[in-house]
């Protein structure tokens, strides 16, 4: 891997961020206001040490569920992104994959509850859709990225089918495989957390356990989840997965069967305007939505945004902070696997519990949400930064300590942390929404009051609105990864 | 040509269909608003209940939300279900002909309870303190009755504001038994829940009522009720309705009762929750 020395440009870029995060600061609302927090939190902590397995047989068919939903999901996103990639350069397919991946997996489930009930149709398309989109991406890009030489040598007249698969695959083929192993682990967590909203995944079981006060379990739980996410690489051997993926269909569970007229009722009356429905013209239509974005949109819009860079760039400090733990460059064997076990519980717990864990600790304001979105993704980015360090080469009187980092390894790896970090941008922005719950008013505080309003025409509007503020802000990741000439790696894109 | 693929599909989807409706059982929702252990222990001894009484098999199942409840029964999912006021009103506007059949007698006067952390220096009150200004509040869900619509619409009557402009911060607990939890330590300083699940947990010993204490008690108002769609007849035979609401009413089991809890069931209707509708279109919570 080429060195990268840090550019002008690239300090210029992180100091941008920094400031603007700086100056939204004032904005945002970060006060603590607990009073007694320690009894609560005290349970919490003595529960997650005493975690209580004696639920097993909810807790094993959860998990399986939790497999059988991640497995069939993402099968059927590589199955219908793996075909878009083929026609990616149509501007049409590139729109619509950037549309589908800008909507988290939880509001396509809230859209899918609507008409599929809680039939595991919900819950397998609401991580395939969006997992189409992103593979349809980022497949795209590593096969253009594939070696062209193969293909000038090819004898004229070589069908299109066969100079795919034997100029273009071969060459792209380990980094498809280890994009897919990625997106599978990724899986894994939507998988769960779709049972906050009624999925029978470890989220059921989790939020419900929570939400009770029950830590023990809660404990059990999370221990499982870790367990599933760090031994994954030991289970999921590539000639294994595809068995898994044909199994998985079988094991989703029935669920409540689909009444299909719901799905007309949905496109015909319930996303339709209510003014519209009503028959009260166009210029009641014009008041509705006037209302809709001004009360709503863009003062959702705007703490949106405030919360996405302030977390991003706290994700960015995590992440340099935390990549070192599992750098064979600054730990011993065992430092590595305990970094890695603080990693994987880091990255692993859904954004959502820390947020709520925080809230205990500091009160309703931003911060529990943004330090629960800083240590979630700066665990993911310092895991994908720490694996590229190992691959890093020091000559053997390289200097030690601090001065191997911020000399050594640092300047090396800062490209690369950038452009994971760019790309995560997005992801950060879209997983705001969530955080609504905790009454900050995001986004996605505003689709979810419209859901249990039961008005999908404003949920409908207000989740376009976020898939375009999402489209813009990875529009603009890429226009400064580009600038930056910060070296695609699309195979390690979070 | 295409018309031909559609019939094959549409063809193909009804014969999948009814194989998993083939056997026809009830099925029915709850809305979640407390413990969800304790919900679905309760709602399991009822579907024991109702399907010895109807002679049918009779499924609970369990939702994440008050929306998701309403969903399922708009969705014909399910075809009974407990409701709060609001959602049984907004689930009755989604599906013509659904009725509400009965209700618990505390039910006809319902209350929610204001309740505040010590350190907020609020005293229980006959009417609703004007120290609340500028605290920190919880609702409860946002679609609940008495966690959320009628303690805004008299946060509304007393200040004359919404609760974004009353309150420091305003937030949503998810469901009464956290709203005691999140007052309790103080991380909101006040909150508003179901008079009955506050008076049941004192009761079990499990709010530590030093640090938290009930300052207001609203008027009452009608809140849960059982609604029933209006196709079960068609669907499950005649009468079956009436039936239902017979067994709903002769509901005699104290332990079933006691889960509630309500000393019994007694006939509702939907003109009962004529208020509740009103209250929810003065705050714009349904069209």
């Amino acid at each position: 891997m080429a060195s990268f020395v840090p550019s002008s440009v690239t300090l210029r870029t992180t100091l941008g961020l920094v400031a603007l995060a700086l100056l939204l600061l004032p904005f945002a609302d970060i006060e603590i206001t607990t009073v007694a927090p320690w009894r609560e939190l005290g349970r919490l902590l003595q529960g997650l040490l005493t975690p209580d397995f004696t639920e097993l047989d909810d807790l094993g068919t959860a998990l399986l569920r939790t497999l059988a939903f991640a497995f069939t999901g993402v099968a059927l996103g590589v199955a219908i992104g793996g075909l878009l990639a083929l026609v990616f350069h149509h501007r049409l397919v590139r729109a619509g994959c950037a549309f589908v991946r800008a909507i988290h997996e939880l509001f396509w489930a809230l859209i899918f509850l609507q008409f599929f009930g809680l039939h595991p149709l919900t819950g397998v398309l609401a991580i395939a859709l969006p997992y189409a989109g992103v593979f349809a991406k980022v497949y795209a890009e590593i096969l253009d990225e594939a070696d062209p030489l193969p293909k000038q040598v090819l004898p004229a007249g070589t069908g299109m089918l066969s100079t795919f698969l034997f100029a273009r695959v071969p060459d792209a083929w380990p980094h498809l495989v280890s994009y897919t192993a990625y997106r599978l682990e990724c899986g894994l967590r939507s998988s769960a957390v779709l049972g906050f909203i009624g999925m029978p995944t470890l989220g059921f079981y989790l939020q419900s356990s929570f939400a009770q006060g029950h830590y023990s379990e809660v404990g059990a739980l999370l221990l499982l989840f870790y367990g599933l996410i760090a031994t994954l690489r030991l289970w999921a051997r590539p000639q294994l997965v595809p068995l898994y993926a044909v199994a998985a269909p079988f094991l989703l569970g029935s669920g409540l069967p689909i009444v299909w007229g719901n799905l007309t009722r949905f496109f015909t009356q319930d996303i339709v305007p209510a003014p519209l429905r009503n028959g009260e013209g166009w210029a009641a239509l014009g008041q509705w939505l006037s209302d809709l974005l001004l009360t709503q949109a863009l003062p959702g819009l705007w703490t949106t945004v405030v919360l996405t860079q302030i977390a991003l760039v706290l994700t960015g400090g995590l992440a340099l902070i935390a990549f070192p733990l599992i750098s064979r460059h600054f730990t011993s064997r065992a430092g590595g696997v305990a970094g890695h076990t603080l990693l994987v519980v880091a990255r692993s717990t859904p954004e959502y519990l820390l947020a709520y864990v925080l809230l205990q600790l500091w009160g309703p304001s931003m911060l529990p949400a943004i330090v629960a979105l800083a240590i979630h993704n700066g665990g993911i980015i310092g895991h994908l930064v720490g694996r590229r360090s190992n691959e890093l080469t020091l000559r053997p009187d390289a200097s030690r300590g601090m001065n191997r980092y911020a000399f050594e390894v640092l300047p090396r790896l800062y490209g690369p942390f950038l452009a994971l970090l760019f790309y995560r941008w997005e992801i950060i922005m879209r997983e705001t929404a969530i955080l609504g719950i905790l009454g900050i008013a995001t986004l996605g505080f505003y689709v979810d009051s419209a859901i249990q309003e039961l008005r999908f025409d404003r949920a409908l509007v207000l989740i376009v609105i976020t898939a375009l503020l999402n489209i813009g802000v990875d529009s603009l990741a890429r226009a400064l990864r580009r600038r930056l000439r910060l070296k695609h790696a699309a195979s390690s894109e979070p | 040509m295409l018309k031909d693929k559609l019939r094959h599909l549409t063809l193909a989807l009804l014969l999948l269909a009814p194989i998993a409706t083939a056997a026809e059982p009830l099925v029915f929702t709850a809305i979640p608003d407390q413990d969800e252990t304790r919900l679905r222990e309760r709602f399991e001894k009822v579907a024991d209940y109702l399907a010895e009484e109807l002679d049918r098999e009779v499924r609970f199942v369990p939702v994440k939300s008050y929306a998701a409840a309403v969903t399922a029964f708009r969705n014909n999912q399910v075809q009974l279900a407990w409701f709060g006021g609001l959602s049984g009103v907004q689930a009755r506007q989604l599906v013509p002909g659904s009725e509400a059949l009965a209700q618990g007698v505390e039910d006809a006067e319902f209350r929610t309870y204001f309740i505040a952390h010590r350190s907020a220096g609020l005293a229980p009150s006959d009417r609703l303190p004007k120290g609340l200004e500028g605290l920190t509040f919880t609702f409860g869900s946002k679609g609940s009755t008495s966690g959320r619509l009628m303690p805004e619409y008299y946060l509304r009557q007393r200040f004359d504001a919404p609760p974004s402009e009353i309150f420091d911060r305003v937030g949503f607990s998810g469901n009464h038994t956290r709203t005691i939890a999140l007052v309790e330590s103080g991380t909101y300083q006040a909150g508003a829940l179901n008079y009955s699940v506050w008076e049941s947990e004192v009761e079990a010993g499990r709010v530590d009522t030093d640090a938290v204490q009930v300052i207001w008690k609203t008027p009452p108002y009608a809140d849960y009720q059982w609604t029933i769609r209006g196709d079960v007849d068609e669907r499950f035979g005649d009468g079956f309705k009436r039936r239902i609401r017979e067994a709903l009413l002769n509901m005699k089991n104290p332990e079933l009762l006691e889960s509630f809890p309500r000393e019994g069931f007694i006939p509702a209707s939907n003109a009962d929750y004529a208020t509740i509708r009103e209250t929810a279109q003065a705050l714009d919570l349904i069209d």
